[in-house]
């Protein structure tokens, strides 16, 4: 084990950063310009049962350090995934990757994880109950608890994989539903989802956005995120995956130290492609400036 | 794919509001006409991207309108300043296509990609035609620089101020063409679908996140399946688009 090496749910990973879902498409537009294998991993595109188009465009709309999306879960769906996206990811990726689940019913996340389940280049299942751009699912089941315990039981179900619940922040009490997550069985949580939002163009007097409301992440939204993810893993035992504006080495180790076990990379990849791959060579000298030996040993170190 | 800090060598308005800004930097990831690059600016998260109007080895031009904050300080930027910027971004217009004789019809700040497609278009010996449309006679630019090319081109406003009065598919029916090449305002692209009589290529303009197929915020439904105007795009094809409302 190296000194960037962590362990996620029983699989090592070579470093904590991890692109986060709907930043990183299938991998491919970034393993055109650089090596992708340098990541601890990275999580796919949220995939549902259904091939979707997702929202009316305009999807993005910026704001001060961040943006505001509403793609709305553009995707080909699972079968697709499966026969097209992960051979083609095979070739470019050789390390288990994070399967990012989507749904609009407990039936449909169980059947895309059954499904998910029997690929061996899925490493971990990642089950969004926290999408805030899609109506009647996604993020409806992350506000509730009890509408969390239940996804989280009837995926477990179904599968062997480590499963990762992805939390939505715009609840009143994240730790809540994160415990439910943990109490029916989650192996791990990933927070936070982004946070609803909207832009109006006032010369149009409308919302910018073709869904009205959408997501904002990015630089802005990463304090809310390590909040977040201090409570949280504070009051769990299982591990907790931080994301939420991370766009630097020194922002890894923060929200490390504030108890992530992993750090995923959202928006920081839209604004530049190699920003992954720059927080990872980054990280050694970040950590001897800091005179921390082995990042494993950050870990929830503002406790 | 390609990232280079480009230093600005002019930053002028050409029109109101309209720069043409020159940097010198890694050029060789552009390959083709039409496409664009997406650039940095200090202050603003998102990149702002822009159409190529020419390049050579080791500089390009962007033509763009002051129409935000971020264009706006794009506009105060001097020479020797630096920019962040991806280069090498979308698909291009395929100059296969052409014919012999090719139409160029671009409105306002979509004239400038047709630029540089004129100027490979003629080297290869090709007829143009290029249709410019302006909303005034004091909008009007790059007329003598499409000229400059060996480009028959024809200048439409629409207040009539200078040119011909009207839109540029007012000017298109008296022109005999194998194939066009168009870029501007979506409403001004529909017209043109809808009054062409050949096959033709159109440059979409959307609003992105990332610019390089990362995110799908600028996803567009086609006849042959679902494309990102950023990376299967911002080009498509007549016979694939579908329009929408």
């Amino acid at each position: 084990m190296g000194r960037l090496s962590v362990d996620l749910c029983g699989i090592e990973l070579d470093n904590p950063v991890i692109p986060a879902s709907g930043t990183f498409g299938y991998g491919y537009e970034f393993a055109e310009v650089y090596d992708i294998n340098c990541l601890g991993t990275f999580s796919f595109k949220g995939t549902t049962r259904e091939e979707r188009f997702g929202n009316p465009t305009p999807r993005i709309a910026e704001s001060a350090s961040g943006c505001v999306n509403a793609v709305g879960l553009q995707n080909p769906g699972v079968d697709k995934v499966i026969s097209e996206e992960l051979p083609r990811l095979k070739k470019v990726f050789h390390k288990p990757v994070m399967a990012n689940v989507s749904g609009f019913s407990i039936d449909e996340y169980v059947y895309v994880c059954e499904k998910l389940d029997k690929e061996d280049q899925v490493g971990w299942l990642e089950v969004n109950i926290s999408c805030p751009n899609v109506h009647g699912g996604g993020m409806s089941f992350g506000t509730d608890p009890k509408a969390a315990t239940e996804v989280t039981k009837a995926v477990k179900a179904v599968t062997n994989k480590p499963v990762i619940m992805k939390l939505s922040p715009n609840v009143t009490d994240i730790v809540a539903v994160a415990k439910a997550c943990e109490d029916a069985g989650a192996d791990a949580v990933s927070l936070i989802n982004t946070l609803m939002a909207m832009r109006i163009d006032i010369k149009r007097r409308k919302p910018i956005l073709g869904n009205v409301t959408g997501g904002l992440s990015g630089k802005a939204v990463f304090p809310v995120a390590l909040r977040m993810v201090y409570q949280t893993s504070k009051a769990l035992s299982i591990p907790v995956v931080g994301l939420g504006g991370v766009s630097t080495a020194e922002d890894v180790i923060e929200m490390m130290m504030a108890g992530a076990s992993a750090v995923q990379v959202g928006a920081a990849n839209l604004i530049d492609p190699w920003a992954c791959k720059k927080i990872i060579e980054d990280l050694p000298a970040a950590l001897d400036k800091l005179g921390i030996k082995d990042i494993k040993d950050i870990i929830g170190a503002a406790h | 794919m390609q990232q280079d800090i480009f230093r600005i060598t002019e930053n002028r308005e050409i029109a109101p509001s309209v720069f043409r800004m020159k940097a010198e930097g890694d050029t060789k990831a552009i390959t083709k006409p039409g496409q664009f690059v997406n650039i940095l600016l200090d202050g603003f998260y998102l990149r702002r991207p822009i159409s190529v109007c020419d390049v050579n080895e080791n500089s390009i031009t962007v033509i763009y309108k002051v129409v935000g904050d971020g264009t706006k300080l794009m506009s105060s930027m001097k020479e020797g300043e630096s920019l962040d910027i991806l280069t090498g971004l979308g698909n291009g217009y395929d100059l296969s296509l052409s014919g012999n004789r090719p139409l160029l019809l671009g409105g306002g700040v979509g004239v400038p990609p047709l630029y540089l497609l004129a100027k490979e278009l003629r080297a290869q010996g090709k007829e143009v035609t290029a249709v410019l449309g302006f909303n005034t006679g004091e909008e009007v630019f790059y007329e003598k620089e499409f000229k400059d090319l060996g480009v028959k081109t024809l200048v439409t406003t629409a207040d009539g101020s200078y040119g011909i009065k009207g839109f540029v598919t007012d000017a298109m029916n008296d022109i005999d063409y194998t194939y066009f090449y168009t870029c501007g305002p979506e409403p001004m692209l529909k017209a043109v679908y809808d009054l062409s009589e050949t096959e033709g290529q159109f440059s979409f303009e959307r609003r992105m996140g990332c610019g390089f197929g990362a995110c799908m915020g600028c996803s567009c439904k086609t006849r042959n399946g679902f494309k990102r105007i950023c990376k299967e795009g911002p080009v498509l094809m007549k016979e694939e688009i579908i329009w929408e409302d």
